[in-house]
C-alpha cells in the first residue's frame, strides 16, 4: 500500500490527535477523563465466542501476563444431556492457543470466555488485610502491587477463580480491565482482538453505550449469583450448567 | 497512698506501655503513605500508577487515521469488524515510529485456521471449515483475500 | 496438567496456602488451648492443676512467640507485613491480626507472667550473678517492692488480666477460624461454626500438649507425678473433646442432608485425596481413640502407671489429630475446584521457603524456646535438678 507525501502531512495531525489519547499517562492528563463519569463493566456474548483464543493472547501481551497464569480465559463446555450437573469441561493452557476437535460432538458445545467480574461488591477487597487490592471509583476492581503483601487472603476469596499470584513480583495479579487504555479513551486489548465482538467493553453510566440497549432486549446473567458480588460482567445466552 | 507505694511496679509497667504505644503512633504517623484514604481504604495515587502503563495494542482508531484504504476495503466484506491488531498483531510501536517499527508478515495456513478450522463448540452460524479436506490443502489468500474474505466480489479478486 | 483430575479454573490449579499456614492456627492453638488451662485454676478455682499453671503461661509463650514465623514466611512480601499496623482494613479479619497478637502478646501473657513470677525475678536479681542477673534487674522493671501488700496487689490485677485474657485468647484464635469460615467463595471453608469448631479443637490440643509437657518435665526433673492434677487436666480434655467432637460431627451431619452444590464434590474429595488425613488420623486416630482411651479411665478403675500411659497415649494421638484437623480445613480447602468439576493435588517441597523441613523446624522451636524459658523462669519452688 502507499503512503503519498500528500497524505501523510493531512494524516499526521488526526494521528496526532489519536496520540495524544495514546501517551496520556495519568487520567488527569488524559482529555476530558473523569473519573466520576464512568461505571465500568464488561459484555460477554456466549453466543458469538468462537474460542479463538486471540483473547487470552492479546491480554498476556498487553498486560504482560506470565506462562501459566491467567487474567483471563476461555473454558470449552460439552453438555451431553439434559442435566446441568455433569458438564464437560476444558481450557487447555487457558485456551490461548484455541481449542483442538472434541472427540464427542453431539449434544450442547460452547465456550465461555472468563476475566475478573469487577464486582461491585466484591468479596476480594472486603478481605484485603491493608487496602492492596480496591474498588476504583469508576467501578474497576484494581490491585496496587507496591502495597501488595502477598498474603493471598484475595486469591481465596475470590469465587471466579480470576487472581493469581504472580510468580516473580510475589504479589495478587489479575484483569485490571486494561485501565491504562479505558481511562484513555481505548477498550480493553480483549474486547480489541476478539474477531466476533464476543467480548465488549461496557461503560454502564455512559447512557450512549450500547449495553443499556442490549440488556433491555437480552436475557443476560452473571455468573454465581446466589453469591450476591454485584459482578459486572454480564453474559449473553449463558447456559444453566455453566459453573 | 500506702497502696501507691506497694502498687508502684505496676505504674512502671504502664509506664513501659505508654511509652511503646506513643513511639507506635509516631511511626506509624510517618510511615503511612500519603495519599492513603484519599478515595477509599487504598493508595490513591495508585489509580494513576496504574492508569500510567504503557499500552501494547494501539486499537484499530488509531490504525484507521492512516490506512483509510484498508478500512474502505475491510467495510465491503465479512471481515468489516475484525480488528486489525487481532491479525497483525500489538502496533502501538509502529504508530509511534511508522517507518522503522512495521508489522511482521502474518502467515495465513495459522492465522485463518485459528478462527475458521471446524470445532463443534463453535456457533453454527460462523464460518468453519476442516482445512484438511478443505481447498485441497492450497494457502488461504489464494482464493481469498483476509481484508474482505468472500471470493468473487469487486475486492476479492 | 500434572496432578489434576478433571476440570479446575487454570487459576486455581497450584495452592496458595501451605502447610506454614496449617502450622499457623495450629501453633496459635496451642497457645489459647494453653491459656485456657491456666485460666482454670486462676479463675474457675479448679485447684487441682495448680502444678501446671506456670507451666501453661509459659507453654503459651513459648508457642506464640514462634506464631508470627510461618506467616512471615508465607508472605510475598514479608517486609511490607508492617502495614498491617498502619491500615489494616477493617473489613478483613486478618486485619486484626497484628493487634490481636500484639495485645494478646504484651497485654495479657506477659504481664500475667510478669504478675506472677515478680517475687521471683526479684529474688534471682539478687542471687544471681554475670548477664543473668543482669537480665533479671531489667525485668524487674527498676522495682524490688516484693512485700506483702504489693504481692496482695499483684494477685488481684493478676486475676483481672486473666479475666480479660480469656475471651483474648478466644479472640486470638478464633478469628483465624472466622478468616476461613466467613469466606462464602469456599464451601469448605464457609460456616458459622468454623470459629467454634477451631477453639474447641485449640482448647483440646493446648490441654494435651501441657498434658505431656507436665508429664515430661516431671520425668526430666525426677519428681513424682501429682496424679490428681493429671487426672483432673485429663477430664477437661476429654469434655473439650467431647463438645469438639460434637461440634464436628454436627457440620457433617448438616452438610450430608442439605447436599448443597457443593456436597458431591466435596464428598468424593473426602473420599479419595483427603481419605487417610481426614478420616483415618484425624478421626478415627485423632478423635475417636482418644474419647475412647480417655473415656475409659472415667469408667474403669485403672492404676495410676496405666493411667499415665494412656493419658501419654490420648494426648499423643491428640496433638496429631489436631493438626490433621488443620491440615483438612486449609489444604483441603484448596484441593478441589470452584467450579465443583475437578481436584488438583498439594506439592509439598521439602527444603523450600513454605516446604515440610521449614514447618518441622518451626514446630521444634517453640519447643527449644521453653527449655530457655523453663531455665529462666522456673515453674517450680524449688531449684531445678
Amino acid at each position: 500500500m502507499n503512503i503519498t507525501r500528500r497524505r501523510l502531512l493531512l494524516l499526521t495531525p488526526a494521528a496526532a490527535i489519536a496520540w495524544k489519547y495514546v501517551l496520556a499517562s495519568t487520567p488527569e492528563d488524559a482529555p476530558n477523563y473523569k473519573v466520576s463519569e464512568h461505571w465500568w463493566g464488561m459484555l460477554l456474548d456466549i453466543t458469538r465466542c468462537i474460542g479463538c483464543g486471540n483473547c487470552v493472547r492479546a491480554c498476556q501481551i498487553e498486560n504482560h501476563v506470565p506462562d501459566g497464569y491467567f487474567r483471563t480465559w476461555v473454558e470449552r463446555y460439552h453438555v451431553s444431556d439434559w442435566s446441568f450437573d455433569n458438564p464437560k469441561v476444558d481450557s487447555p493452557d487457558g485456551g490461548k492457543n484455541g481449542f483442538p476437535a472434541a472427540s464427542d460432538s453431539s449434544g450442547k458445545n460452547f465456550f465461555v470466555p472468563k476475566l475478573c467480574n469487577h464486582c461491585k461488591d466484591s468479596p476480594c477487597t472486603q478481605v484485603c488485610p491493608v487496602g492492596a487490592t480496591f474498588d476504583s471509583p469508576d467501578g474497576v476492581v484494581l490491585i496496587d502491587q507496591t502495597y501488595c503483601l502477598g498474603c493471598r487472603y484475595c486469591i481465596q476469596a475470590c469465587p471466579y477463580g480470576c487472581r493469581y499470584l504472580h510468580p516473580t513480583k510475589e504479589v495478587a495479579d489479575k484483569c485490571s480491565l486494561c485501565y491504562h487504555r479505558i481511562t484513555k479513551g481505548l477498550t480493553t486489548a480483549c474486547a480489541e482482538n476478539c474477531p466476533t465482538g464476543a467480548r465488549q467493553l461496557a461503560d454502564l453510566k455512559n447512557p450512549k453505550d450500547p449495553i443499556h440497549e442490549f440488556l433491555k432486549t437480552h436475557s443476560v446473567q452473571v455468573l454465581k449469583p446466589h453469591l450476591a458480588t454485584g459482578a459486572k460482567v454480564f453474559y449473553n445466552g449463558l447456559d444453566g450448567s455453566v459453573r | 497512698m500506702r497502696d501507691f507505694k506497694d502498687a508502684e511496679h505496676l505504674f512502671r509497667l504502664l509506664s513501659v506501655f505508654v511509652v511503646g504505644l506513643i513511639a507506635f503512633l509516631l511511626l506509624r504517623g510517618s510511615m503511612v503513605p500519603r495519599s492513603f484514604g484519599q478515595y477509599g481504604h487504598y493508595r490513591g495515587n495508585a489509580i494513576a500508577e496504574i492508569a500510567a502503563s504503557p499500552i501494547s495494542f494501539a486499537g484499530h482508531q488509531a490504525c484507521e487515521t492512516c490506512h483509510s484504504e484498508i478500512v474502505e476495503q475491510k467495510l465491503k466484506g465479512k471481515h468489516a469488524r475484525v480488528n486489525c491488531e487481532a491479525c497483525h498483531g500489538p502496533l502501538a510501536k509502529h504508530t509511534e515510529d511508522p517507518g522503522s517499527v512495521t508489522p511482521v508478515k502474518l502467515v495465513p495456513a495459522t492465522l485463518c485456521i485459528r478462527c475458521h478450522e471446524a470445532n463443534a463448540a463453535k456457533p453454527k452460524s460462523f464460518p468453519q471449515i476442516v482445512s484438511a479436506e478443505h481447498a485441497g490443502g492450497t494457502s488461504c489468500e489464494l482464493c481469498h483475500k483476509p481484508h474482505s474474505p468472500a471470493i468473487n466480489t469487486e475486492a476479492g479478486r | 496438567m500434572m496432578g489434576v483430575d478433571g476440570f479446575m479454573y487454570p487459576n486455581e490449579i497450584e495452592l496458595q496456602w501451605s502447610v506454614l499456614i496449617v502450622l499457623y492456627p495450629y501453633l496459635t492453638g496451642l497457645v489459647a488451648g494453653a491459656f485456657i488451662l491456666a485460666s482454670l485454676e486462676r479463675i474457675f478455682r479448679v485447684e487441682a492443676v495448680k502444678p501446671t499453671y506456670r507451666l501453661s503461661l509459659l507453654t503459651a509463650l513459648a508457642f506464640l512467640l514462634v506464631a508470627p514465623l510461618p506467616l512471615q514466611l508465607h508472605l510475598g512480601h514479608p517486609e511490607r507485613s508492617f502495614e498491617m499496623y498502619l491500615t489494616p482494613h477493617s473489613s478483613s479479619a486478618m486485619a486484626m491480626f497484628g493487634f490481636v497478637y500484639l495485645w494478646y502478646l504484651m497485654a495479657v501473657l506477659v504481664v500475667e507472667i510478669w504478675l506472677d513470677y515478680r517475687r521471683d525475678i526479684v529474688l534471682l536479681s539478687q542471687t544471681t550473678r554475670g548477664w543473668k542477673r543482669l537480665l533479671y534487674r531489667v525485668l524487674t522493671l527498676g522495682s524490688n517492692n516484693i512485700s506483702e501488700r504489693a504481692l496482695e496487689i499483684d494477685e488481684k490485677v493478676g486475676w483481672f488480666v486473666t479475666l480479660v485474657g480469656i475471651p483474648s485468647a478466644f479472640l486470638l484464635h478464633g478469628y483465624v477460624g472466622f478468616i476461613f469460615g466467613s469466606v462464602k467463595a469456599n464451601p469448605w471453608w464457609s460456616t458459622p461454626l468454623m470459629p467454634v469448631v477451631f477453639l474447641f479443637s485449640a482448647m483440646v490440643s493446648g490441654i494435651a500438649a501441657v498434658l505431656l509437657i507436665y508429664m515430661i518435665t516431671c520425668r526430666l526433673r525426677r519428681t513424682a507425678i501429682d496424679m490428681r492434677c493429671l487426672d483432673t487436666v485429663a477430664r477437661y480434655l476429654l469434655y473439650a473433646f467431647l463438645i469438639d467432637f460434637s461440634l464436628e460431627m454436627l457440620d457433617l451431619i448438616h452438610r450430608i442432608y442439605e447436599a448443597d452444590e457443593s456436597f458431591r464434590s466435596l464428598d468424593f474429595m473426602v473420599h479419595t485425596r483427603l481419605y487417610v488425613s481426614q478420616v483415618v488420623i484425624q478421626i478415627v486416630l485423632g478423635t475417636v481413640t482418644p474419647i475412647a482411651l480417655l473415656a475409659l479411665t472415667q469408667v474403669v478403675k485403672m492404676t495410676a502407671p496405666v493411667r499415665r500411659r494412656i493419658y501419654a497415649g490420648a494426648s499423643i494421638l491428640t496433638l496429631i489429630g489436631i493438626f490433621a484437623m488443620r491440615w483438612n480445613v486449609v489444604i483441603g480447602g484448596q484441593l478441589f475446584s470452584k467450579s465443583f468439576l475437578g481436584y488438583t493435588s498439594y506439592k509439598m517441597g521439602f527444603v523450600a521457603r513454605e516446604g515440610l523441613l521449614t514447618a518441622i523446624v518451626l514446630t521444634l522451636l517453640p519447643i527449644l524456646i521453653l527449655g530457655v524459658l523453663l531455665k529462666l523462669l522456673p515453674p517450680w519452688s524449688e531449684r531445678a535438678s
